[in-house]
């Protein structure tokens, strides 16, 4: 079984996503290679092959690949199926969008959100929201898959594969790149955290949000979360939103301030270590799997506990 | 501009859907049945594009089982044109679905066809990406803004690190996210309306085409579930807690 991985990368280094969607395809077959796309993306490509368990690395250097549109990238990986029996990728915005497309064109059924690898073909994914887990075997010749990252560990150095150069078809013109609206921030990424601070629709403002998340996710070192509520009226971008549509998380610790518990909510963060919610309503969904719970008003506990965690660090 | 809402019935989102105790599904019977929220997104943003003269004329389309009428009537209350439903009681997966929706498209030329980004049953994600393939048209999926401008479906995206805006030439395929649109609601003279739009059925077998599935499901299980821990009378406490538990 040999595996095609297609990497993200931001022409420096390559994505966490990616790193851990490497352990799950090296479950899938012995042999995996990794696809870098991109023009300049030389290093990354070289940073690929010294990865563990990397057979070999093949760089498509073009700037068709520069935004990894979905129509190009696709192209690309179809044009490189043969002799792969899996092409695999992590449930990141790009691998939603891209594997489909290449499932089509090869014409196969993808399999979503991969959470296990039982077999070459068998796979255990979630379907409604996280409430239920389907164990799924592929009669198709090459598995399309994509994986959620979030319980897969990220694959570590130690290979030396090489690296070798790829083309792809020229690309149709069909979709063209205006511009990226990036939100920056100097916390850990929100999927590999291994703390995460969420807020929800209490906080009421995004001034609050900010007032009250800020300091006590620079106590803990944590990323910063959102439920949808808070991300819908503004509070925090949707770069924040957890969730069933946002993003999975599994860090060691979650706390949920403010935040109700809607099933949607939890089918993105039901599988952190430790989860802490801090709510005033003692009957809020999220106290059945909250480990601590805290009957609270967030706006005085959360400074409260800001101030607890920094005086314990001093 | 003629466009097409593909919609799939699921069950209600504010359902906690619970596993059949010899593994062989979920168990749906009985439960409250709706519209695909993101689908319902997608329907009213179809609708905007029609009220600002943008688009002429909405088709919404549903492959499912008889009871999916119930949902092509519930997005014809809305305000769509007229329906397309594709009867069949063996759902297909999202490769079948996208093979019978091309072939809809091929009948209907429309210049755009908005999804939802995913169905909240299978959380697949996959239906509108093999729908642009298989016609070789452009994507834009989860979509949070959408403007046309001269052949143009100008998309704002929501991605992992922002939002990205792209530029797909029509005919295109967008999938939509939460985001987009809040959905209307029906007006009762609007629920009597729909039932006497154009309601097309077409079984499935009529199309000829193979959609037979390519995944077997072997199981079906409830997920591991936690039980609620402590409730904590402090601040302090909580510190304390976390702290003897190695986690701060
Ligand atoms: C198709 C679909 C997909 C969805 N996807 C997602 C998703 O990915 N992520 C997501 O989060 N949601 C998602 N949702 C929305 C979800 O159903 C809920 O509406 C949302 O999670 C609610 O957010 P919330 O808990 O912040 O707000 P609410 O449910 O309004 O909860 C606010 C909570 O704050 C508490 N509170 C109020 N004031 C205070 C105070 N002063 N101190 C302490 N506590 C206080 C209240 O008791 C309440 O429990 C989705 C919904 C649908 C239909």
């Amino acid at each position: 079984m040999t595996v095609l991985l297609l990497a993200e990368h931001d022409t420096a280094a390559i994505a966490d996503a990616t790193l851990r969607a490497l352990a799950a395809a090296r479950q899938i077959g012995s042999e995996v290679h990794v696809l870098v796309a991109g023009s300049g993306a030389g290093a990354v490509a070289d940073a690929a092959a010294r990865l563990d368990g990397v057979a070999r690395v093949l760089l498509a250097d073009s700037e068709n690949y520069d935004q990894m549109l979905a129509e190009p990238v696709a192209a690309l990986l179809a044009s490189l199926a043969d002799g792969y029996d899996a092409i695999v990728a992590a449930s990141t915005a790009v691998g939603k969008s891209v594997m489909p497309r290449v499932a089509a064109l090869l014409d196969v059924m993808q399999v979503s959100d991969v959470v296990a690898v039982d077999g070459p073909k068998t796979f255990k994914r979630p379907i409604y929201a996280g409430n239920a887990i389907q164990t799924v075997t592929s009669s198709d010749a090459t598995i399309v898959a994509t994986i959620r990252t979030a319980g897969f560990q990220a694959a570590g150095e130690g290979g030396s594969a090489v690296v070798e150069a790829v083309s792809g078809p020229e690309p149709a013109a069909l979709s063209e790149f205006v511009e990226n609206f990036t939100v920056t921030s100097d916390r850990p990424e929100l999927t590999s955290a291994r703390v995460v601070v969420s807020g929800g629709r209490a906080l009421g403002s995004a001034e609050a949000f900010e007032r009250l998340l800020t300091p006590l996710a620079d106590a803990l070192g944590a990323a910063i979360g959102a439920s949808r509520a808070a991300v819908d009226a503004g509070y925090a971008p949707n770069t924040c939103q957890v969730g069933q549509t946002g993003k999975i998380v599994a860090p060691d610790l979650y706390i949920a301030a403010g935040i109700s518990g809607a099933i949607q909510h939890l089918a993105g963060m039901k599988d952190a270590k430790v989860i802490v919610a801090i709510n005033s309503d003692a009957d809020a969904p999220i106290f059945q799997l909250a480990d601590f719970g805290l009957v609270a008003d967030i706006f005085t506990a959360l400074p409260e506990l800001t101030a607890a965690l920094e005086a314990r660090a001093r | 501009m003629k466009i097409i809402v593909p919609i799939k019935r699921v069950v209600d989102p504010s359902i906690r859907i619970s596993v059949k105790a010899d593994g062989s599904g979920v168990d749906t019977s009985n439960l409250k049945m709706s519209i695909n929220p993101f689908d319902e997104v997608a329907v009213e943003e179809a609708l905007r594009l029609r009220e600002v003269g943008t688009a002429s004329e909405i088709v919404v389309v549903s492959i499912g089982p008889a009871k999916a009428e119930e949902t092509l009537r519930h997005a014809l209350a809305m305000g769509p044109d007229r329906a397309l439903h594709i009867e069949t009681d063996e759902m297909p997966e999202p490769l079948g679905i996208a093979k019978l929706l091309r072939a809809v498209i091929a009948d209907e030329a429309p210049d755009l066809v908005i999804l939802g980004k995913q169905a909240i049953d299978d959380d697949s994600n996959q239906t509108g990406q093999m729908l642009a393939a298989l016609l070789g048209w452009g994507q834009a999926t989860f979509a949070s803004k959408l403007g046309i401008e001269g052949g143009n479906a100008v998309v704002t995206r929501e991605v992992d690190g922002g939002l990205q805006t792209i530029r797909v030439g029509l005919p295109a395929i967008v999938t939509t996210d939460l985001r987009l649109n809040t959905p209307r609601y029906a007006s009762l003279p609007n629920i009597m309306k729909a039932r006497k739009k154009p309601l097309d059925k077409r079984p499935l077998a009529a199309f000829g085409l193979d959609t037979r599935p390519r995944l077997t499901v072997l199981k079906t299980e409830a997920p591991v579930t936690r039980t609620a821990g402590v409730k904590l009378a402090s601040v302090t406490e909580l510190v304390e807690r976390l702290g003897r538990a190695g986690i701060i």
